[in-house]
């Protein structure tokens, strides 16, 4: 997990975003992944993602847990606080950061193996209470630190390089997310920058959890004939049928492609997300319809990607706990402190 | 009726003590509570000890209420006299009652013969016939019985009627119904006992004025104030035996405390904002990660939890140490190991804090003794954590947590600031070239941090794999080692920070015994026993982790030098021993480890059994 800095200064005249940053300003170190790992695509999308939405970068917060997708951070947003924590527990240190101080951007970055394994748990529970935070499964259905054991989202008769095909169900986070009460689920596949970087940012608009699962090839374990986490796999069997632009506040809003199936969902902040295309009775705000749909695609051996789910009106964590607008870490200790009065007072009732 | 007198021969004046031996979910522990609390109203010292059982409804519970003047009111096990309202453990509560002591009894159904002893009186009270004919309905008969016995036990040791119908009063001050079912229950056991027996027995209370400037607490609610006043914000939990009362009462605390009123709030919006957020977590694991996560951002966070919760937390107390993050976690200790017996008390997670985690870590650790400790520790916790930027440990107990004591009223400093420790805000970085993490140590090897959000001059990437001083990744031995040995140096540094050890000598003494937390009462009550029987014996509360050198000092200035702490392993020894260097075995043991609270016989018996052995 060693990291190299890179180089800070660039050939060519790069463009600006609104605070006079160019995107090498979002970027991180240089990644020590294998070439060809579907994450460092992902890296790409968020750096590319955080610069156009001209995000401070030190208002931004990254967590991670452990495995080969929670090592990215370090790739991304440099002028960002990180924090790299143990295996599967990103979310609970996410959620305590996000109690203290509601006013930062978080992104956790997580792997099928760190969220579907050991972090179920903790996924399913910050989800139910709905964080508000930017949450990534980097899913390339194997554990590659590790070398190569499946992982609880490999499907079955999927198979490793070597020895017997998976035999056990695969755990779908779009699926589980569904069933917990997740207000907003997205599905993309790395190698496809165009599709992902919109949902990110309806991601960074969204108020609450924003689970992207992201399909996310292991070129050294998992890529190869008979894996349906590969590239080939994913080109063959992923279908787009539901795409999105996202138009940020105060910006002009280019007309869809496809102007009579354009749906529309306002965000929290303002910003607007234009459902480019959808098939037809296809509704983003049915949890029900959504889950069939998913399962349809499924059986046909499909993989259904895009934003999938929005429910832009439940309340997240701090709304539902009815905490000031700004972060608790702020309250001035006078206000935290009944004093000595107060203490005197109240110990009339222990006698 | 007699008409005793204090002068009377064979009379103990506020010197004694009952055993209520109960049926679980029956309502006797506001009746066993009224009494302790009238007697503390009466100005004498006295304890409360609840032994109950890990259920809701129907097993034997038993409440020991120990009065006495000197202030020696550690668990007693001479039972003077026995409120026996369980049928099913008459035979061992019979059999616990000291000679020439008295039992009450339901006399409603005759006692089995055989359970009768000569050397004790047995007082009949026709509790529940007497309920039966007064009361209708049928869980109000149930409930008057433990008033009723109430009653007749004011009557026995000479408690003030009014007094203690008046705290009834009190209690019961919204519901007229049950107020005036509740003061007929009261005067029907206290007129039976009047006509039936001796009133009052030969071991009684006078009022005395040993109890001004004192309240009646239990640790939980003193330990939740603590944190209150602390100025925690962020809280994550998970409910657990005898924990839980900490946050249930922080929860009530912020609800009455923490709510700041909004002016014009927009419509649907409640016209306060709460100025603080308890997580109820789904495990002890994502608990501390809450606490972590405020922690790391800049909030006094906490959780509260028992050895289990302890058991499940070690994985992120060690991410805490290594990558210096504050965090306070309150254990009230309970009887382990495994699930053990979640409602006895122990000192048995003294080692499991102390190096929580895998890999080398040292924690700091806080011994309160009571209630009032509890509360002046759990704001030294936070203090503690934010200014050594790692875990602080308060190490309560089940018996000081949930059951009340006699504790001088807490006090508070208005003066008092926060340490927050070394935080570097935008301000503070601006005038830097650069910022690393774990570089420019102060004295006591503690290295500036600065919070998320903060200006990206001060970014920096917290991870819990191996960093060097610049936090950035290392796997280079010496980069490693010298972040790993400033931590080593940086625990120790923390020895004069907690609270010192109270040390108190008697002339001429060559003995001493260290102890801990909830056994100060009983050793001190051993101290004084010993002396009588001319044993002079020194002794030592430690109350806190690192220890400072003065505990090495006082095992080396006595020949004999005892630890007395309640776990089987001796770990506060084993402790004393590892990080002193002192020969352990030069340290001579006294446990108690059965769950139940100390008691000054057990340690007055350890100490004279192996004094008798040396000589």
């Amino acid at each position: 997990m060693t990291s190299i800095a890179k180089p800070l200064i660039p050939l060519v005249a790069l463009p600006k975003n609104d605070l006079g940053l160019t995107v090498r300003d979002y970027e991180g170190a240089v990644s020590t992944l294998c070439a060809g790992c579907g994450h460092d695509s992902v890296t790409a999308a968020i750096t590319h993602t955080f610069w156009e939405l001209s995000m401070p970068p030190h208002t931004i917060a990254k967590l991670s847990g452990i495995g080969c997708s929670s090592k990215t951070p370090t790739y991304f947003v440099r002028g960002a606080h990180g924090f790299n924590s143990a295996h599967g527990r990103m979310v609970t240190i996410a959620t305590g950061a996000n109690a203290a101080n509601r006013e930062l951007n978080y992104i956790g970055i997580s792997g099928d193996g760190d969220s579907l394994s050991i972090g179920l748990g903790h996924l399913a529970h910050a989800i139910r209470r709905n964080v508000n935070m930017i949450y990534i499964i980097e899913n390339n259905g194997v554990y590659g630190l590790t070398k190569g054991q499946f992982s609880a989202s490999a499907d079955i008769g999927s198979r490793l390089k070597k020895g017997e095909p998976n035999a056990i169900a695969p755990i779908d986070p779009i699926l589980l997310g569904l069933s917990m009460g997740a207000t907003f689920l997205a599905r993309s596949f790395s190698g496809d920058k165009a599709q992902l970087v919109p949902i990110l940012k309806a991601a960074a608009a969204h108020n609450g959890l924003a689970l992207i699962d992201v399909i996310s090839p292991c070129v050294t374990f998992n890529d190869h004939e008979g894996s349906t986490k590969s590239y080939r796999f994913m080109r063959e069997h992923e279908v787009k049928e539901i795409e999105t632009d996202f138009v940020p506040i105060r910006k002009e809003i280019h007309r869809a492609v496809d102007e009579h199936d354009a749906t529309e969902i306002t965000m929290h902040d303002g910003s607007v997300v234009r459902f480019r295309s959808v098939p037809e009775g296809y509704d983003p705000y049915d949890r029900q319809k959504v889950e069939e749909y998913i399962r349809d695609r499924r059986s046909r051996g499909e993989i259904a990607t895009g934003l999938l789910y929005v429910d832009e009106e439940a309340l997240d964590v701090h709304e539902l706990n009815n905490t000031p607008r700004y972060g608790l870490n702020q309250v001035p200790y006078e206000k935290l402190c009944p004093g000595s009065a107060a203490l005197t007072t109240m110990q009339e009732s222990f006698r | 009726m007699a008409i005793d007198t204090a002068q009377e021969t064979n009379v103990r004046i506020n010197d004694f003590s009952i055993k209520l031996a109960n049926v679980n979910g029956t309502g006797s522990a506001s009746a066993n509570s009224l009494l302790m609390q009238a007697i503390f109203r009466m100005g004498i010292p006295v304890s409360g000890k609840n032994l109950f059982p890990s259920n809701i409804q129907g097993l034997p519970t038993w409440y020991e209420i120990r009065v006495n003047k000197s202030g020696y009111t550690a668990r007693a096990l001479d039972y003077d006299l026995m409120i026996a309202m369980n049928s099913a453990t008459y035979r061992e509560d019979i059999n616990d009652v000291r000679e020439g002591g008295y039992v009450l009894y339901d006399s409603s159904w005759p006692l089995d013969a055989d359970l009768l002893r000569e050397d004790v009186t047995f007082l009949g009270v026709p509790l529940a016939k007497v309920c039966i004919e007064n009361f209708a309905a049928p869980r109000e008969r149930i409930l008057m019985k433990n008033i009723a016995y109430a009653g007749a036990v004011v009557a026995l040791v000479g408690l003030d009627f009014d007094l203690v119908s008046g705290l009834l009063a009190e209690t019961f001050a919204k519901n007229e119904l049950l107020r005036e079912s509740n003061q007929n229950a009261l005067r029907l056991g206290y007129q039976f006992a009047k006509d039936n027996f001796e009133c009052p027995l030969p071991f009684r209370v006078e009022a005395m004025d040993a109890t001004s400037g004192c309240i009646l607490i239990d640790g939980n609610t003193a330990t939740a104030l603590g944190c209150l006043y602390a100025g925690a914000t962020v809280a994550g939990w998970y409910p657990i035996t005898p924990a839980t009362a900490v946050m249930d009462n922080f929860t009530r605390l912020c609800a009455k405390y923490r709510r700041e009123p909004v002016e014009n709030p927009l419509p649907g919006e409640l016209p306060y904002k709460n100025n603080y957020l308890i997580l109820q977590a789904e495990d002890e694991i994502s608990a501390i990660g809450m606490v972590l996560g405020a922690s790391w951002s800049g909030a006094r966070s906490f959780t509260s939890t028992s050895g289990p919760g302890i058991s499940l937390m070690n994985e992120l107390l060690g991410l805490a140490y290594y990558t210096e993050i504050p965090a306070v976690i309150v254990d009230v200790q309970r009887t382990g190991p495994s699930t053990g017996m979640p409602t006895r008390t122990q000192q048995a997670d003294i080692l499991l804090c102390a190096y929580a985690s895998h890999g080398d870590t040292k924690h700091i650790l806080l011994f309160p003794a009571n209630p009032r400790e509890c509360f002046e520790f759990a704001v030294q916790s936070f203090d503690l954590a934010e200014r050594f930027q790692t875990p602080v440990f308060m190490l309560s107990d089940l018996d000081i947590g949930m059951n009340d004591w006699v504790v001088p009223e807490l006090t508070w400093d208005d003066s008092y600031v926060p340490d927050r420790g070394r935080v570097l805000n935008d301000t503070d970085l601006a005038t830097m070239a650069e910022f690393f993490r774990y570089t420019d140590a102060d004295a006591d090897f503690v290295t500036p941090r600065t919070l998320p959000g903060s200006d990206e001059k001060g970014a920096y990437f917290i991870r819990g794999s191996g960093h060097d001083k610049f936090g950035k990744y290392t796997e280079n031995a010496d980069e490693y080692q010298e972040v790993v040995d400033r931590l080593k140096k940086k625990h120790a540094s923390a020895a004069p920070h907690v609270p010192a050890p109270i040390v108190e000598h008697t002339k001429g003494a060559s003995v001493g015994i260290i102890t801990l937390g909830g056994c100060d009462l009983a050793v001190r009550e051993a101290v004084h026993e010993l002396a009588e029987r001319g044993v002079a014996t020194d002794f030592m509360r430690v109350r806190g982790f690192p220890f400072v050198s003065d505990v090495r000092r006082f095992a080396e200035e006595h020949e004999v030098c005892f630890v007395v702490e309640q776990n089987r392993d001796a770990q506060l020894r084993s402790l004393i021993s590892i990080e002193t260097g002192f020969p352990i075995e030069s340290l001579h043991s006294v446990l108690a480890y059965g769950g139940f609270p100390l008691s000054a016989r057990q340690v007055v018996d350890g100490v004279l059994s192996h004094l008798e052995k040396k000589s």
